[in-house]
């Protein structure tokens, strides 16, 4: 599996932590009712098929990435920097 | 068909023309009293527990494939009872008791083999929490030894005691720890609960769950509708997607974990082996092949096969434990869908819709979870309340704060 890394290009998979799913950037405010963050941190729709998650080029760039993946296939459709507003 | 060594002998001597099929191969009828999704271990295993413990026969388990096609095929069969926390250990530990008079309960050699477990430590701070977790063990009434590093090399001589970078400590051996022979435990409980009645329908996908005013009334399938005013949602990798049918959404993702077995060779290793600090673990399969496994590839995956870094990890892994096994060719290597919780422990409870239940969350841990998942969510289906046992197990947990998080990595999914 090769990601490709939107600053460093295509990239051994190795090089990257998986964090989870790409729900973890819609963080419920501060004071958001208990049932909010309960299911920010725990509750996924888990499909089988397209997903986006998160990903942090460890050892490359140090970029957090947004990716659009095939959790079937394997195959990795789109590959975005979270910072910068294309999240 | 009772099976015994009697029977063995005088089939052979008949040219073993008398075997019948295990179980009945019936079409689904309309209507059932309770219909479980998911003819894995814990499908079959409830559906075996509500015929004999509750006397409720007029049941179906319906199964996308064939009997025993997902996880309890896939597995590295290991079982054991070394939980610590309070709600996983007396869980466990009821279900070893379980394991124990399987064989003679269903009528069949599920080959359990209580050959004794043992994890190993390799620095101070490690030794001080396997001690304590040998504690929780031995006050759960369970078995645990904990072993030095000469005492390690005594059952184990084969490891490299050499290595500087986890140098080997000691390990925690829990003798009635093990193996059994996965494929087995599923056909067993199928026979068994086939015996009893239970219909067991295979090539019978759920395509939906049907509800009316919070109620489950049945299940649409790709062999009809079927109506039961109990279903169990028992579908381990897939919980997520069955669940959706009802409009629930889970705490879990699912994720690949692979595993891998060499050509068979003479009995070499003993025990099963835990090298935790590797991410390795090993036993020898009775056909003689070395089975061994270690993490998950750790990204959300439906795949029944992983990526090649987690392979090489796992051989890089093996060979620093034990280099002796270099020469031996890996014969196959596959994947199965784990249903990751955010703490690492299952869910055995009701749903917010009434008659609809859930049994899932079993992470990489499921097959020795069997016997006791099977009877506890039998019990729940029955009375409608928790098994003592598996008490702890709510879907609510991850709400309220109550989570069972053993290996004590928070709430990241795949940290498990
Ligand atoms: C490589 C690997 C190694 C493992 N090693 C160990 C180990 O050493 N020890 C241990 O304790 N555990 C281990 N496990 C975990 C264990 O195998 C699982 O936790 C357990 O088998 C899951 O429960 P099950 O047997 O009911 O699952 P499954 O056998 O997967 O049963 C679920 C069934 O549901 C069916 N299903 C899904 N969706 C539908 C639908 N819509 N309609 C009808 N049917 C459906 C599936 O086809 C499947 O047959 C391992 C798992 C893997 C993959
Ligand atoms: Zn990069």
């Amino acid at each position: 599996m090769r990601l490709t890394c939107p600053l460093c290009g295509p990239r051994d998979r190795r090089e990257f932590y998986y964090y989870g799913a790409a729900e973890y950037l819609n963080r419920p405010a501060p004071d958001a009712a208990p049932e909010a963050w309960d299911d920010h941190l725990h509750n996924r729709d888990n499909p089988a098929g397209l997903v986006q998650d998160l990903w942090y080029h460890e050892q490359g760039c140090c970029s957090w990435l947004k990716v659009t993946r095939n959790t079937v296939t394997h195959e990795i459709v789109t590959v975005e920097p979270v910072a910068g507003g294309a999240a | 068909m009772r099976y015994s060594g009697f029977r063995v002998i005088t089939q052979g001597l008949f040219g073993n023309a008398g075997w019948k099929p295990a179980w009945r191969d019936p079409a689904p009828k309309a209507e059932y009293d309770a219909v479980i999704i998911g003819g894995g271990g814990h499908g079959l295993a409830t559906a075996y527990y509500l015929a004999k413990n509750h006397g409720l026969t007029n049941i179906a388990v319906l199964e996308k494939g064939y009997l025993g096609s997902g996880n309890i095929g896939r597995n590295t069969t290991i079982v054991r009872a070394n939980y610590f926390l309070p709600g996983n250990s007396e869980f466990y530990s009821h279900s070893l008791k379980l394991w124990e008079g399987l064989e003679a309960d269903l009528n069949y050699n599920v080959m359990h083999s209580q050959r004794g477990l043992i994890n190993l430590f390799h620095s101070d701070g490690q030794r001080d929490a396997f001690a304590r977790r040998g504690n929780a063990m031995l006050n759960q009434g369970d078995d645990a030894v904990l072993l030095d590093r000469e005492g390690v090399r005594e059952l184990l001589p084969y490891l490299d005691y050499e290595n500087t970078r986890f140098p080997i400590y000691g390990g925690l051996l829990h003798p009635r720890g093990g193996t059994a022979r996965h494929d087995a435990v599923a056909w067993g409980y199928a026979r068994a609960a086939d015996q009893r009645g239970v219909d067991l329908i295979q090539n019978c996908e759920v395509t939906g769950i049907d509800i009316v005013d919070g109620r489950v009334t049945g299940v649409q399938t790709t062999r009809g509708a079927i109506r039961a005013k109990k279903v169990g949602m028992v579908a381990a990798g897939r919980s997520g997607q069955v669940a959706a049918m009802a409009g629930l959404r889970l705490p879990i993702e699912s994720h690949v974990l692979q595993a891998f077995v060499t050509e068979g060779l003479k009995p070499v290793i003993d025990h099963v082996i835990s090298f935790g600090m590797g991410h390795f673990y090993i036993s020898q399969s009775d056909k003689g092949g070395l089975v061994f496994g270690g993490d998950l590839d750790f990204y959300a995956s439906y795949a029944a096969r992983g990526n090649l870094p987690m392979v090489e990890h796992v051989m890089e892994a093996g060979m620093t434990l034990m280099p002796m096994i270099g020469r031996a060719r890996v014969l196959r290597s596959w994947g199965g869908i784990m249903d990751m919780t955010p703490d690492g422990s299952p869910i055995i409870d009701k749903t917010p819709i009434e008659g609809l239940f859930l049994d899932a969350g079993w992470n990489y841990g499921g097959f020795k979870a069997v016997p006791a998942s099977g009877y506890s969510m039998a019990h729940l289906m029955a009375t409608g309340e928790s098994h003592p046992v598996a008490a702890k197990f709510g879907l609510n947990r991850f709400a309220t704060g109550h989570l069972l998080d053993e290996e004590g990595t928070g709430s990241q999914h795949n940290l498990h």
